[in-house]
């Protein structure tokens, strides 16, 4: 199995509050990896390290064998424009249309002519679903909807990486399964790696090959999802048959997690 | 429990941290305005042209109206004044002179630069701060895409452009109301009044007008964006660092106003 990721002795903190506690993992090439976990352990934190948004307080993160904490600002947007994110809210740009928004990384990025743009926008929202949306402004779609519009602009450049971030959250039981179709499609038509994270189980087991478990800021499971299902870790039983844990936060912990995400 | 002693250098220490940290915030940003204003469209990284019109219709054009109503009121309101001094020593024409030179070269570009703060100030810390909040600005920066470049530059540009712009356009409305006031009210022949202003209003007064204006512009911007890029939480932040905006904006337009008003007394 080679390696897309590799991540070695990560620390993450906000503040003082450590959120990622030294862990390491590696994400498999050409596979979907889910990255599971509660909500509040650290998914989001973790994942905006992998796309170099965040700095790691301590250790590496290796993409194609380049350690991303070491690049400066250039030297990273070259490694980006191999990466697709669809972030948690879609983070569509509220004032561009859909066409724009999916044009936006092909404008920046390429000398690619204006038409053969608009035929590549086309081509790319018809593969998530949204033909005939290019003129929509995204505050006039739903919420799953926008997602597949997201998705449309994370893979606008064909990346090699494409990093979901809950994407089923927040979204309805038979559109989050559109969306785990779509990306079971992608992995299988493109071959791109795909890493989720995620914190539901449904879709773990539909489009999962790879299982990363991340538990209060550190990893606990790493394995296949047959692994998963025979694993004995009370944590991860917990997790998989859904048993409420007791109360183990502190008051401020607490606070944050109700607060934040 | 603490001492008191305790608690006061602590909050102290905690204070000075927070203080250092915001200065190290606003001279990135600066830096960041900078460089992908001035130095990288050198280096062949265009400045996104149809965007920055967009601003300038928003900021420049949509204010017209209020510049215009506000201008002219000031203008009745200066010649006004004057005239209650100035007829007791009956120099009444002399209006013309207090109204041309004080508008020129200081309440159009004052008036201008507090209208554009309330409006385009606030409007600029809302939408950088609720991009903050729904990782649109993260979008960007995962896209290869620089966020001041994106958002701020063309920002900057309409009103470095539309502040000066506006200022002509507030000076001419504001002289032309103590114009009004002084040919109807105070009965000075229009003619007089006309050539009185054109003598009294030297190029220069109007220059350290525009000068004032263009800097205000850049203010005003740098403002907008750092409170907007200050945001890390939700929508109730977002409304705190709008209002922070204005205040910041309209008390360092002040600041600056006195810095240049100095500085043109003793250099011009
Ligand atoms: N910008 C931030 N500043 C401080 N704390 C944060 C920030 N973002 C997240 N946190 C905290 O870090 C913890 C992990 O957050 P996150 O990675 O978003 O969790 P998840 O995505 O797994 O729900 C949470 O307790 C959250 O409150
Ligand atoms: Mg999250």
């Amino acid at each position: 199995m080679e390696n897309a990721i590799q991540v070695t002795g990560l620390v993450a903190r906000y503040g003082d509050r450590e959120i990622l506690k030294d862990i390491s993992f590696f994400i498999p090439r050409g596979m979907t990896t889910v990255i599971l976990g509660g909500s509040g352990c650290g998914k989001s934190t973790l994942l905006k390290h992998l796309i170099g948004l965040l700095k790691p307080t301590q250790g590496q993160i290796k993409i194609n064998g380049k350690n991303i904490a070491a690049l400066n600002e250039n030297e990273l947007n070259e490694v980006r424009k191999k990466m697709g994110i669809l972030f948690q809210g879609a983070a569509l740009l509220n004032s561009m249309t859909i066409a724009d928004n999916v044009a936006l990384p092909m404008r920046e990025h390429t000398r690619l002519e204006e038409t053969t743009i608009q035929i590549m926008v086309r081509m790319k929202l018809d593969l998530v679903g949204l033909s005939g949306f290019e003129e929509f402004y995204p505050s006039q779609l739903s919420g799953g909807m926008k997602k597949r519009a997201g998705l449309a602009r994370a893979i606008a450049l064909d990346p090699e990486l494409l990093f979901f971030d809950e994407p089923s959250a927040g979204l309805d039981p038979i559109t989050a399964a559109g969306l785990d179709e779509l990306i079971l499609k992608l992995r299988n038509v493109f071959k791109m790696t795909i890493i989720v994270v995620t914190h539901e189980l449904p879709s773990v087991f539909t489009i999962a090959d790879y299982v990363i478990m991340l538990d209060a800021g550190e990893i606990i499971f790493s394995g296949t999802l047959d692994e998963l299902r025979a694993s004995v870790h009370p944590r991860i039983k917990m997790f998989l048959e859904r048993q409420p844990e007791q109360e183990t936060y502190s008051p401020e912990d607490y606070f944050r997690i109700i607060a934040g995400e | 429990m603490p001492s008191t002693a305790e608690n006061i250098l602590n909050s102290a220490v905690r204070k000075a941290r927070s203080i250092s940290r915001d200065i190290h915030d606003a001279s990135k940003i600066i830096n960041d305005i900078f460089f992908w204003s001035f130095i990288s469209p050198l280096k062949g990284k265009p400045l996104r042209f149809r965007a920055s019109i967009n601003e300038m219709v928003k900021a420049g054009y949509n204010s017209v109206p209020i510049v215009a109503v506000i201008s002219f009121f000031i203008g009745i309101i200066l010649a006004f004044q004057a005239a209650y001094q100035l007829k007791r020593v009956g120099a009444l024409i002399y209006v013309a002179n207090l109204v041309g030179v004080s508008i020129t070269r200081e309440l159009g570009p004052i008036i201008t630069a507090i209208i554009v703060s309330g409006r385009s100030g606030s409007a600029f810390a809302a939408e950088i701060g609720s991009m903050k909040a729904a990782e649109e600005v993260d979008a960007l920066i995962s896209m290869g895409i620089n966020p001041v470049r994106f958002i701020v530059v063309p920002k900057l540009i309409a009103l470095m452009v539309m502040v000066p712009a506006l200022t002509i356009f507030s000076d001419f409305i504001g002289i032309l109301g103590g114009f009004v006031l002084s040919v109807t009210i105070l009965e000075i022949h229009p003619v007089n009044y006309f050539l009185q202003t054109v003598n009294a209003l030297l190029v220069k007064d109007v220059m350290t007008g525009l000068i004032k204006a263009w800097a205000f512009g850049i203010v005003i911007t740098t403002v907008g964006a750092y409170q907007g890029f200050k945001v890390t939480g939700g929508a109730e932040e977002v409304g705190r660092r709008t209002t922070a905006a204005v205040v910041a904006s309209i008390f360092l337009v002040i600041v600056f106003d006195l810095f240049f008003t100095t500085m043109f007394y003793y250099f011009t």
